[in-house]
């Protein structure tokens, strides 16, 4: 995907960045013994895009009026945020450390939680349910008429659950141009690949055909992402659109080889020498234009 | 404060789904912001729907679809909005009980889920029936949940949750409840019992429309067999009145429970967990549809054949006094 006003600089920084946030969050998820790196990794490149370049946003100041909304539907993969927070000032690597599930001092878990983490914009954990808050949330901007734009990711395994279906179809049917999904399509759930547990295929055009406008990219490369975010239509709430879907093709385990497209790195922590060699992997890997 | 109740007037019949879309179009009108949600379950001459009518950009309907209502529900909320969602009650506890334990309590929203057709008031046999949200609701943490008694309480009830922080739940029926206050003069005050009839030998405990019931059962006691029974408004099921709960049990003794529920998980069943880690010693007895899918029929056979109505409330607290003819 080509955009004219993406600056290949921007680019250049904001690949440096993706390449910090997974160094960062795998030092993390060592730390802290638990995580699901899998689509932790796979989402890297978009969450980044979005919080250090898209997004209307301030990790400083959580509560700013008319910010974006960025909703995480797959919140198993909460520690990708809580990466970035750290990178932006917002807290310590310590400190996040210190604060992890730790019962009365907690303020991170392994699941989103809003009252606990004040970045964090909706609870989640359970699949399915950050498409439709989601989806209330840019209803209220109409009703507010305000046009801050409500972003939402989800997994593409996780679209098996109906609930997505039912929100999909009510934001075509409300013609939502104030809402953006995301879908992470990283190819496999928590038992084997996606198109074998429950195949969502055609996506594009289901979506399509549920009154949205789509783009399919491969979301591991950042200027793709960047080009998908910038060709958005403005988030107005009066003038009637049809939604926004960006379909992500990642790669589960993006950047460290021995984690990439093995379904066995979905959920859990890492070893010592696991965590030596995956730095060694995102080493190698790393782009440089 | 003796308050006032239609104890003696029978069956005077208003309804709650009315009269809290009413309810809404006089909060509007006076300023008040809010949203309404729906699921294709407003008829346009209902209050409600004249609601929807009158101020259409805060209002949203979301098909057949509970699940995504509570959830977008949720997120208007997030967004900084009060939302009253009206879902018919059996749809809204079973089909979306994963919405409102995550989305509505976890998420810690000020979202009124407004379940209608409680008990068997919609009619047309178990699929329908309401009979296991209490039980649902019970267990799932930071939820409110009102029971109104008839539907000047249940207005009540919908303006106070303007200012109320938190999620709640605001059950009603399908319409058709007898009154059980003469006006709305009294104090309503949410997890705050109200005492509606007075009595020391034994104390009916009900919510919801059984209220009335209870009362026309307190009566017929009294006036036929010279019992004096209390009865307790507990329309807040959750958190319980457990003061009120304690003082009718000391100063009466015997207990019975009163619901449009089943006899499980109810309130019922929180009643009596409370009396027992409290060491109640005395009788106890919960009325409510048993543990079967209930028979087909009309609300009023149903309640009737499961001792739902006044002579079978009557008839319960009469066995129980050791009483029974």
């Amino acid at each position: 995907m080509y955009h004219p006003k993406i600056d290949i600089n921007v680019v250049k920084e904001l690949e440096e960045t993706a390449y910090r946030i997974r160094k960062n969050l795998l030092t993390f998820i060592y730390r802290i013994g638990m995580g699901h790196l899998g689509g932790e990794l796979s989402m890297v490149e978009m969450a980044v895009a979005l919080y250090y370049k898209y997004l209307n946003y301030d990790v400083l100041n959580p509560f700013m009026c008319d910010r974006d909304r960025f909703v995480l539907s797959k919140g198993h993969c909460s520690e990708t945020l809580y990466t970035i927070f750290s990178d932006k000032g917002a807290y310590t690597l310590d400190y996040m450390v210190e604060h992890f599930e730790t019962l009365e001092t907690a303020q991170f878990g392994m699941h989103c939680n809003h009252k606990y983490c004040p970045q964090i914009e909706a609870s989640t954990g359970s699949l399915g349910h950050g498409l439709p808050i989601a989806l209330g949330m840019a209803l209220a901007a109409r009703k507010q008429k305000k046009y801050w734009r409500t972003y939402v990711m989800t997994g593409d395994g996780e679209l098996d659950e109906g609930t997505n279906w039912e929100a999909i179809m009510a934001a075509g049917h409300f013609k939502l141009g104030n809402l953006t999904l995301i879908v992470d399509k990283n190819q496999l759930q928590m038992t084997g690949p996606t198109a074998e547990v429950m195949n969502i295929d055609p996506l594009d055009k289901k979506l399509e055909a549920f009154g949205w406008e789509v783009v399919s990219i491969d979301g591991n490369d950042m200027y793709s992402c960047c080009a998908a975010l910038e060709a958005q239509p403005p988030a107005d709430p009066i003038v009637r659109r049809k939604p926004y879907a960006i379909i992500s093709n990642t790669t589960k385990g993006q950047g460290v080889d021995f984690m990439a497209g093995n379904v066995k790195w979905h959920g859990g922590g890492i070893a010592k020498e696991q965590f030596d060699e995956a730095l060694a992997s995102l080493e190698k890997n790393r782009k440089v234009r | 404060m003796a308050v006032k109740t239609t104890f003696d007037f029978d069956q005077m019949l208003s309804n709650a789904r009315e009269a809290y879309g009413e309810e809404l179009m006089r909060m509007a009108d006076e300023g008040l912001d809010f949203v309404f949600t729906y699921t294709d379950n407003v008829a346009p001459s209902s209050s409600a729907g004249k609601f929807v009518k009158k101020y259409p950009d805060r209002c949203f309907n979301f098909g057949i679809a509970e699940p995504n209502q509570v959830a977008a529900s949720c997120g208007m909320a997030l967004a900084g909005e009060i939302v009253f969602a009206q879902v018919f009650g059996p749809f809204l506890s079973l089909r979306s009980a994963d919405q409102i334990h995550t989305d509505i309590a976890y998420n810690d929203v000020n979202v009124r889920l407004i379940g209608t057709h409680a008990g068997v008031t919609a009619g047309g046999g178990p699929t329908h029936n309401c009979i296991a949200d209490l039980a649902l609701y019970h267990a799932i943490p930071n939820l409110t949940v009102v029971v109104p008694a008839d539907a000047g309480q249940c207005c009540k009830a919908i303006r106070r949750s303007m200012t109320y922080h938190g999620p709640m739940v605001i059950r009603i029926d399908r319409g058709g409840s007898p009154n059980v206050y003469a006006d709305d003069s009294y104090d309503f005050e949410i997890g705050k019992a109200i005492e509606t009839v007075p009595g020391d030998d034994i104390t009916l405990i009900s919510t919801g429309s059984s209220v009335y019931w209870s009362m026309m059962a307190a009566k017929k006691l009294r006036e036929e067999h010279g019992i004096s029974a209390r009865v307790i408004d507990m329309h807040t099921v959750k958190p319980l009145d457990t003061e009120m709960l304690f003082k009718c049990a000391r100063e009466t003794g015997n207990i019975i429970t009163v619901e449009e529920h089943s006899i499980n998980g109810g309130l019922g069943g929180t009643v009596a967990e409370y009396l027992l880690e409290e060491g109640f010693c005395g009788k106890f007895k919960r009325v409510g549809l048993p543990d079967e899918f209930a028979l087909l029929g009309d609300m009023d056979k149903v309640y009737s054949r499961y001792g739902l109505d006044p002579e079978g409330i009557a008839r319960t607290a009469l066995k129980l006094l050791g009483r029974a003819q």
